[in-house]
């Protein structure tokens, strides 16, 4: 399974989305997959009962379980429609925002953009899942206590972008932070006030 | 020739929103006629412990674990997914709309026809579906045979001002919508030593709210309830009783949390009708969720405004005479007005405007961040930066030159407070003013820096009439209940501290409710309206259960009820504090849950009331890629007295963000031929990331408008948004010694601008 993974040194918007595959790449990634049968799904309405689906097992949140995916049914929908875990949500549903990012096997990935199908097996942990009990995560923690966020609809994504990035680099500089976040998108406009709480939550998880 | 509807008015709206209901405002009021109220009780400094302060949102948790449920998140039993067919053309005339294969569809359980005549925008509803799933609700559209007769159609502007033209509106592509003037520019202009005259220019910019539109509608027999993606609980219920022409006592809307509107959703989305109708058919509950697709050109956008700025001023920098033209296209609505900071913001004894809406075949713009005002800042404030430059002038000096202690530009009644002077100041010292080019464009080498400043004025005084409820619990609950709602600005928080404050409680022990129509009357959650409309009415409902308390506590302690404070959960002796009983103790001598009503009250109107406030930038821009970068931003407001330094700040951070976003990358492209939006997502529609933004300082002036309101509060969304796109706009034209009065200042706009010569001072 090839998952992509988020480059280490800054990079250009851009870029990143690329490294993602983002947008129209995707498409070939769906094909690459599962051949034929996904890209007939694509071709229009009515035929979408010829594509098969199947059972997959998937770790969420600790808790193993089965739930049946569909052909063309990505992760995101799974979690929010099958599982109702609705954390991840849904923004812009072509990998382009960020919105979606959960932990799968430990890296932050786009929900929007993996197809169910391809992570039989796989680990996935939502923002639902990040808190120990009652503790919070030290990075929901200092989400509240910087302030990193208004509306906190790109909030789970960003917190799960963020969990990601401390986990492969727990000493980030500040432009790493920066690098780390750039595929998530705030339109609030908070980002100031979200870097204050991923330094944050850098120094809490090293006193601890 | 068909007729068609009245053309919508963005900011008609707007204002109608913004407006209580029942209540005249302030502008139109008679003064006569007001009766001022009693001078507001206003604490002294020191005595608040929370308000001022830093406060972490009281449902920080909710959203932090992804608790906190969205319209998008909720489901129902038997929930049907709506879906909406939109025109493919940008104007034509429906001749036929065929349902039945669609109806036939296994799993649909609902269809409607939408529109049946006249189409003048590409992405007009046309019919719609519920169905078992979205899949299938999305399936059932591709089976609706729509026959259209396509007609011609004009999306740019400039090309539907010309003669022949095709038709976008009966009236013609171009009306006058608002004209204001006060004295003689004529004779103003004779009196200047110098003119200028320049074309300043916007785009139009898209809301794009991280959560799409969106509502789920359930009927329980005539009772509608309605889960609506909203920043206007109250407006949307008044909207749909309308719409549907039931009794709006059967409507309920609830919002609980909402991902972002910034103007786009102020008043009833015709998505939620839709819904609503939907589920009566279906006899089932309906959610409707526009796609990313449907939100960039379906919901409206900032409409663009061409403005001609004509200005005069003498040597010495006083200004003799301002004359604006302006064309403002808001698709096939009319877009915005601009004139009020180019009519209040300085002092000029001769002024007029003119404006007109330009009307193309693109769906209504609606009223984003501060309409009017941003688009008018970016006119008024690079003028004011270029004739200082002509003048040899420092553009802060000549500003200060030229302020405004009376509205209408020094002509009108006085300002109750005006801390622009301190903003100046405190944001001078802060970027370091006299670090900037003293010449515009002085510097030399391939990068160029450069500072600039904008200031911005916005009423944010808030609606008289707001209601809000604190209610005690025998148990010791201290509940508020407010139909306002938070739309991600922390008016939750906001109100908690407010009644915590009064009482002498921790925010995190109220127990707040609020988006929910069935609550309290509160305005919507636009113009800056909600803090400055919820937080005195909670503060003088919360006095007044206050007093309640302390007459309790009085029997109890044998005191007089003036000798007696609320504080820390204690109702305790001013003089010795060991005399005390606890609050929870106290309630137990409430006979039932006793609601205490406040209400925000009026203000005089013997003055004005507006906030103020102004922004610093430095920038640093690649004279060989026509590159900006913004290096930091300082930006100091007069809001009155601040609530929650927290958010407040936040609210901050976001506009200067957004405007810098708008001010580099933001542009709604049309494509000419086809008529439909070219970049209808989040990758072609660049907005600001991490990777771009400055540096920013958020600062308050020190300043409490004891006439506006019991806590000398005012709002401040839009005021952080408007003066950020046009103090970068001067910083680059500091750095560059051209101006490039056009956002988004795009590398190709910068290089162009390098290229023009007579804007060199």
């Amino acid at each position: 399974m090839d998952i992509p993974r988020k480059k280490k040194k800054p990079v250009s918007r851009r870029a990143f989305l690329q490294s993602m595959g983002g947008g129209a790449v995707g498409a070939g990634v769906v094909s690459r997959v599962l051949g034929k049968e996904a890209l007939a799904s694509q071709a229009g309405p009515g035929e979408m009962e010829t594509v098969s689906s199947r059972a997959i097992a998937l770790t969420v949140n600790g808790r193993k379980i089965k739930v049946t995916a569909e052909a063309g049914e990505t992760l995101l929908d799974v979690l929010r429609e099958k599982l109702r875990l609705t954390g991840a949500k849904r923004v812009c549903n072509r990998g382009e925002c960020g919105g979606c990012t959960v932990l799968l096997n430990g890296k932050p990935v786009y929900a929007c953009h993996i197809l169910a199908l391809q992570v039989d097996g796989a680990e996935v942990l939502t923002v639902e899942g990040l808190a120990d009990g009652d503790k919070l995560h030290p990075v929901q923690q200092a989400f509240i206590d910087k302030d990193g966020y208004q509306c906190g609809f790109c909030t789970p994504g960003m917190i799960m972008a963020s969990a990601g990035l401390l986990k492969k680099n727990p000493h980030p500089s500040f432009d790493e932070i920066r690098a780390g976040l750039a595929g998530n998108l705030c339109r609030c406009g908070n980002y100031q006030k979200i870097y204050a709480a991923v330094g944050a939550a850098a120094e809490a998880m090293r006193r601890s | 020739m068909k007729t068609h509807p009245p053309i919508d008015d963005a900011f008609a709206e707007y204002e109608e929103l913004s407006r209580p209901q029942g209540a005249q405002s302030a502008t139109t009021r008679p003064a006569e006629s007001a009766t001022p109220p009693a001078p507001a009780p206003q604490p002294k400094p020191g005595e608040f412990k929370h308000i001022g302060k830093v406060t972490p949102r009281v449902d920080g948790r909710m959203v932090v674990t992804g608790a906190a449920r969205y319209t998008h998140d909720l489901a129902f039993d038997n929930m049907l997914f709506g879906r909406i067919l939109r025109s493919p053309h940008a104007c034509a005339d429906i001749v036929a709309i065929d349902l039945s294969a669609a109806q036939a569809l296994p799993g649909v359980k609902a269809a409607l026809k939408l529109k049946e005549d006249r189409i003048r925008w590409a992405g007009e509803p046309i019919a719609a579906v519920a169905a078992v799933s979205e899949r299938r609700a999305e399936e059932a559209l591709a089976l609706i045979k729509v026959e259209y007769k396509p007609l011609p159609h004009v999306t740019a502007p400039d090309k539907a001002m010309e003669t022949g033209a095709p038709l976008v509106q009966d009236q013609g592509n171009v009306i006058k919508s608002n004209e204001a003037a006060r004295g003689d520019v004529e004779k103003g202009f004779k009196e200047a030593d110098l003119v200028l005259e320049r074309t300043y220019k916007t785009s139009w910019e898209v809301h794009q709210p991280t959560e799409t539109h969106g509502s789920v509608a359930r009927w329980d027999g005539d009772d509608l309830t309605v889960w609506d993606s909203t920043q206007a609980v109250q407006s949307v219920r008044d909207g749909l009783a309308r719409a549907l022409a039931i009794p709006a006592g059967r409507i309920k809307i609830l919002k609980h949390y909402m991902g972002g509107g910034f103007g786009s959703k102020l008043g009833l989305g015709d998505y939620t009708v839709t819904a609503a109708k939907l589920a009566k058919e279906a006899g089932r509950p309906v959610k409707i969720v526009l796609t990313r697709r449907e939100n960039s050109t379906c919901v409206g956008y900032r409409p663009t405004a061409w403005m001609t700025v004509k200005a005069g001023a003498k040597k010495d920098g006083t200004l003799t005479a301002l004359s604006v033209k302006s064309y403002n296209c808001g698709g096939v609505g009319r877009g915005d007005r601009v004139a009020a900071p180019y009519s209040d913001m300085y002092a000029c004894p001769h002024f007029k405007i003119e404006e007109y809406a330009v009307f193309v075949n693109a769906c209504a713009s609606r009223a984003t961040r501060a309409p009017g005002h941003t688009q008018a800042t970016l006119g008024l404030e690079g003028m004011m930066e270029e004739l200082a430059a002509a003048l040899g002038m420092d553009p802060l000096a000549f500003r200060m030159k030229n302020f405004a202690a009376k509205d209408k530009g020094g002509t009108g009644i006085p300002y109750s407070t005006k801390g622009l002077e301190q903003c100046y100041k405190l944001g001078a010292e802060k970027i370091g003013w006299e670090r900037r080019n003293k010449k515009p464009g002085a510097g030399s080498g391939k990068i160029r820096t450069g500072i600039g400043m904008a200031s911005q004025i916005w009423p944010g005084t808030g609606a008289p009439g707001t209601l809000a409820d604190v209610k005690l619990y025998p148990d010791g609950t201290v509940e508020v209940d407010c139909g306002t709602q938070d739309i991600g600005t922390g008016t939750r928080t906001h109100i908690a501290v407010v009644a915590a404050e009064t009482l002498g409680l921790e925010p995190k022990d109220v127990v707040v409710h609020l988006g929910n129509s069935d609550l309290p009357w509160a305005p919507s959650s636009g113009g800056s309206m909600t803090t400055p409309s919820v937080a005195p009415a909670v503060r003088d409902a919360a006095l007044k259960a206050a007093e309640y308390l302390k007459n309790l506590a009085s029997k109890k302690l044998g005191l007089p009820p003036e000798e007696i404070v609320l504080e820390k959960h204690k109702a305790a002796s001013k003089a010795d504090p060991t005399k005390a009983v606890e609050l929870k103790e106290l309630a137990r001598g409430i006979p039932r849950p006793l609601p205490f009503h406040g209400e925000r009250s009026d203000y005089p109107s013997t003055f004005a009331f507006q906030t103020f406030g102004v922004q610093f930038a430095e920038v640093e821009v690649d004279t060989e890629t026509g590159k900006v970068k913004v290096k930091r931003v300082v930006a100091v407001h007069d809001v009155g007295r601040v609530i929650n330094l927290q958010t407040a700040e936040s609210q901050v951070v976001g506009g200067v963000t957004q405007g810098m976003s708008a001010a580099l990358f933001e542009e709604k492209l049309m494509d000419p031929d086809t008529g439909t939006m070219v970049n209808p997502n989040l990758h072609d529609y660049k907005i600001a990331t991490a990777m771009d933004i400055p540096e920013i300082v958020p600062l308050f002036a020190d300043v409490v408008d004891e006439r506006l309101n019991n806590l000398g509060t005012k709002g401040l969304g839009e005021p952080a948004r408007i003066p950020a796109s046009a103090c970068i706009a001067n910083a680059v034209y500091n750095a560059l010694g051209t101006h490039v009065r056009e956002i988004p200042m795009t590398p190709a706009r910068v290089l162009a601008a390098l290229k023009r010569k007579e804007a060199r001072p």
